[in-house]
């Protein structure tokens, strides 16, 4: 048995050794991720970007030709948020490190849990051997963002390939994160929920206060005191004045509908991720107009609950009608990305995709959640997410459909580059 | 014009989904207010659009009216309970000893299975207060038990706000130990929390007079003060917009609170427990504050030792408007027979321990104008027991909340069995599925 970490190497050396810059993917069907379907097509790449897809094209001199009769191309997918390219920390090291960084935060002057200044693209690292793991699965990009207190961090867009860091970054920052759930013991402020909310608005408000105490400043310095700088409100105050979506935690559709309520409230553009429960709460997403994160994890059972305890009815209804959830989003016309949400599995994530589709999801709006409606949520609709001449070349070649079990992943591009996935993925 | 239209389209079909009449025919109906209308066929309360539209003997009951009958049933204004703590996902912000930046209303839960419970009490108001941890507590949320609405629909709408305030062994033993132990650790640390934090809301509400009378003389490049969540609300406290509800049980925490209050310009709204009130009720009645408290719970702790049952009879008596409470999800579902004890321990008449759990925390809560009484105007919140609800006997049969039956009995103990079922299923079917 072969590592992934040995397979990941081997995959990045034949990307540098041999590495044409011209591609010709023939004979395959081809989904542009627009819709359109190509039967028998031909996808060129030159030089990182698509410069053609269709029917009969021209194979440009030079280029290495991949005979794909038989075969399913499709734009590569997005894992629309997780920490992919962070470096996977098993989880008691993060404990422990929480629990030695605990200071008593007095109130929202101490800033609790609030890393806004900090920006995954600066944090990326290559030896994060999940990046080759997922792509060889077909994910080609991520939004990736520390996880960490109440406002994580900057989330970046990546690629899952690159000679170095700052090669896998398409844009930052694309979002800022915000957890809701206490980020300590009950001792430091926020210890509750509502302590947490509290902190978000009085946050934000700091936010607009200090845009505004600036500006002033800037407009005529003479005779007023500077204002004093703050890291943690800076990216704060730009995600209200410039529009970056702002990342809120909701599963139950209670939680959906307070989060939306506080998003108008904080003046900021939400896009709510989780949404187990969204089955129940399509029509005010899709009234309010907000996009979602769907959770590929969906909800089970405890493995370590005592199995002799009575479970309600809600809970069972929950866990039934979760993978439902992106069937129903779609009839509500309300735009999703999906994500894997730390489940280890690609052959898991798979199945509980197939678990989705089977509960009324369609597999045209299956493969574009996990496409362009991921990037246009992002904002990079304009540069990747399809197939059209001009995008980044992004995509992945299958032995069929994918949501077909059996089906294996069996040659990966990222930015033009060609992966090869051993044994074939699933 | 599009939206002026659709808007107009929503209203009328709001409208018409509520303009339905439901009659309540038969039985005693008590009014709490207005007497009791004594057992007859011809007693009515006639409901339009979830208000109270006639009350009597002599109502004329429209064709096409869904009528309830409450023969040999006892009809009262629904229970409403000025302490509680359901509905909520969290209730404590104990991390400092001034947390009125939280709100139990970002926190509501509306599929609280306890909202539902409490109607099979006949509650149809509750009062949803943040903990005793701090010296100022969070502010609270006053809501209808309109169970299977969202949070907004739980809202009682128009509802003056307020705000927990705790005096006493809570605030002063939520502190921890160590380096972050908090303060205060003593009663007259509580005090000087209080007055600390006023006199802060004092010279923030003034930083924000200067500023609105500055930009209204036309001042320009002015910016405004920084927001300040924790003090806006206590500004609102000064200005009468908010009320307090303040937990304590001894006389002398009572009158210390009754005075720092009016040394800093503000009034109690509620004591609530206030177990000692029988002592101070005289101070209490001409504070104004009103007094929520419990019927015969006491003796847990230190300072709640040194209480009698006579408490509510004996402060109102003394001219203090007095409410029963539950703090407690079990024991709201029985505040009618609570209630029925003030009879025995002081001697109050029917009207008088039922108005404890109806009208008084109405009062309290300042939305006796919707609630609180069988009325002509207010709104239909009614409980139908089957024997009179002072009784120990008593069992709520039908709950209505805007008219509409929220808690059937009847329909209840059909459904349990079908609920039973699909529980069992989907167990079955996730079996089959976990690895």
């Amino acid at each position: 048995m072969v590592s992934w970490a040995v397979l990941a190497t081997l995959a990045a050396l034949e990307a540098l050794t041999d590495a044409p810059d011209s591609y010709v993917v023939k004979g395959a069907r081809i989904l542009v991720g627009t819709g359109e379907v190509i039967e028998n097509g031909v996808l060129v790449v030159d030089d990182g970007l698509v410069v053609g897809v269709g029917q009969r094209l021209e194979v440009p001199e030079g280029a290495w030709v991949i005979d794909a009769a038989g075969k399913t191309v499709y734009p590569g997918f997005i894992d629309a948020l997780g920490s992919l390219g962070l470096g996977a920390k098993p989880k008691e090291e993060t404990k422990k490190e929480e629990a030695k960084e605990e200071t008593i935060a007095r109130g929202p002057e101490d800033r609790p849990g609030t890393h806004s200044f900090k920006a995954a693209a600066d944090e990326l690292t290559l030896s994060d051997d999940r990046v080759a793991k997922w792509r060889n699965a077909g994910f080609t990009s991520a939004v990736t963002v520390p996880d960490q207190g109440i406002f994580s961090g900057q989330a970046a867009f990546i690629n899952l390939a690159g000679e170095r860091e700052r090669e896998m970054v398409v844009r930052t920052p694309v979002g800022l994160r915000v957890n809701l759930a206490p980020p300590g013991s009950g001792r430091s402020f926020p210890g509750s929920l509502m302590g947490v909310l509290a902190y978000v608005k009085q946050a934000f408000a700091d936010a607009a206060h200090y845009r505004e105490s600036w500006a002033s400043y800037e407009a005529a310095p003479l005779g007023k005191p500077r204002p004093t700088y703050d890291r943690t409100l800076e990216p704060l105050s730009r995600a209200q004045s410039d529009g970056w979506p702002v990342l809120l935690p909701a599963h139950e559709a209670h939680e959906i509908e307070r989060v939306l309520r506080l998003a108008s409230e904080l003046g900021v553009k939400p896009v709510l991720y989780g949404i187990h429960e969204g089955y129940a709460a399509a029509e005010a997403l899709s009234a309010a107009k907000t996009p979602v994160l769907v959770s590929l994890k969906w909800p089970d059972r405890d493995k370590d609950a005592d199995p002799d305890a009575e479970e309600p009815l809600r809970v069972l209804e929950l866990r039934d009608r979760a993978p439902s959830t992106p069937g129903v989003l779609e009839k509500a016309g309300v735009r999703f990305g999906l994500y894997t949400d730390g489940v280890e599995k690609p052959e898991e994530a798979a199945a509980n995709l197939r678990k989705a589709v089977a509960a009324g999801l369609s597999r045209e709006r299956a493969v574009k959640a996990l496409t362009l409606d991921a990037a246009t949520i992002f904002g990079l609709e304009d540069r990747l997410g399809s197939l059209e001449p001009g995008k980044i070349a992004n995509f992945f070649v299958a032995s069929g459909d994918v949501f077909d079990e059996g089906t294996k992943i069996e040659t990966v591009f990222v930015d033009g580059k060609k992966f090869e996935v051993r044994g074939g993925g699933e | 014009m599009n939206r002026a239209i659709s808007i107009l389209l929503f209203l009328a079909a709001a409208v018409a989904a509520r303009a339905e009449t439901v009659a309540i025919r038969g039985g005693t109906i008590l009014t709490v207010t207005r007497g009791t209308i004594q057992n007859g066929e011809n007693a009515s309360v006639l409901i339009r659009d979830g208000k109270i539209v006639a009350v009597g003997t002599n109502v004329s009951i429209p064709a096409d009216a869904k009528v309830i009958d409450a023969s040999g049933q006892f009809v009262m204004p629904g229970i409403i309970d000025a302490h509680s703590h359901i509905a909520a996902e969290s209730i404590n912000e104990g991390s400092v000893s001034v947390s009125s930046m939280t709100g139990i209303e970002d926190v509501l839960d509306p599929t609280d299975i306890d909202i539902y419970r409490e109607l099979a009490g006949g509650v149809t108001t509750s009062n949803v207060l943040h903990g005793s941890a701090n010296p100022i507590g969070g502010k609270n949320a006053v809501i209808k038990h309109r169970y299977g609405k969202d949070a907004k629909g739980l809202l009682f709408e128009g509802a003056l706000p307020g705000i927990k305030f705790a005096m006493g062994e809570t605030p002063k033993r939520s502190r921890g130990s160590g380096p972050a132990a908090r303060y205060p650790g003593t009663r007259m640390g509580v005090i000087d929390v209080i007055r600390e934090a006023f006199t802060a809301a004092r010279a923030y509400q003034k930083e924000w007079k200067e500023y609105e009378e500055a930009k209204r003389k036309g001042a320009k490049g002015l910016v405004a003060p920084r927001r300040d969540l924790e003090l806006e609300p206590l500004v609102e406290i000064l200005e009468g917009k908010r009320l307090v509800h303040a937990h304590c049980y001894r006389a002398d925490e009572i009158l210390q609170l009754l005075r720092v209050a009016e040394e800093m310009g503000f009034r109690i709204a509620t004591l609530q427990h206030v177990l000692e009130g029988y002592k101070v009720a005289k101070e209490i009645r001409e504070h104004g504050a009103g007094a929520s408290t419990f019927s015969d719970w006491w003796a847990y702790k230190m300072e709640a030792y040194d209480a009698i049952p006579y408490n509510a009879a004996l402060m109102v008596e003394k001219g203090v408007l007095v409410s029963l409470n539950s703090d407690s999800s079990e024991e709201a579902r029985h505040l009618n027979q609570e209630a029925a004890k003030t009879m025995k321990w002081g001697g109050l008449t029917e009207d008088q321990a039922l108005a404890l759990i109806t009208i008084n925390p109405a009062k309290q809560l300042r939305i006796d104008d919707r609630v609180g009484s069988i009325e002509v105007g207010k709104d239909a919140d009614i409980a139908i027991f089957d024997h009179h609800p002072l009784s120990v006997y008593a069992v709520a049969q039908k709950t209505l909340v805007d008219g509409e039956v929220y808690f059937d009995r009847a329909r209840d103990l059909e459904q349990r069995a079908s609920i039973e079922t699909r529980r069992k299923a989907l167990l079955e079917k996730q079996k089959g599925e976990s690895r």
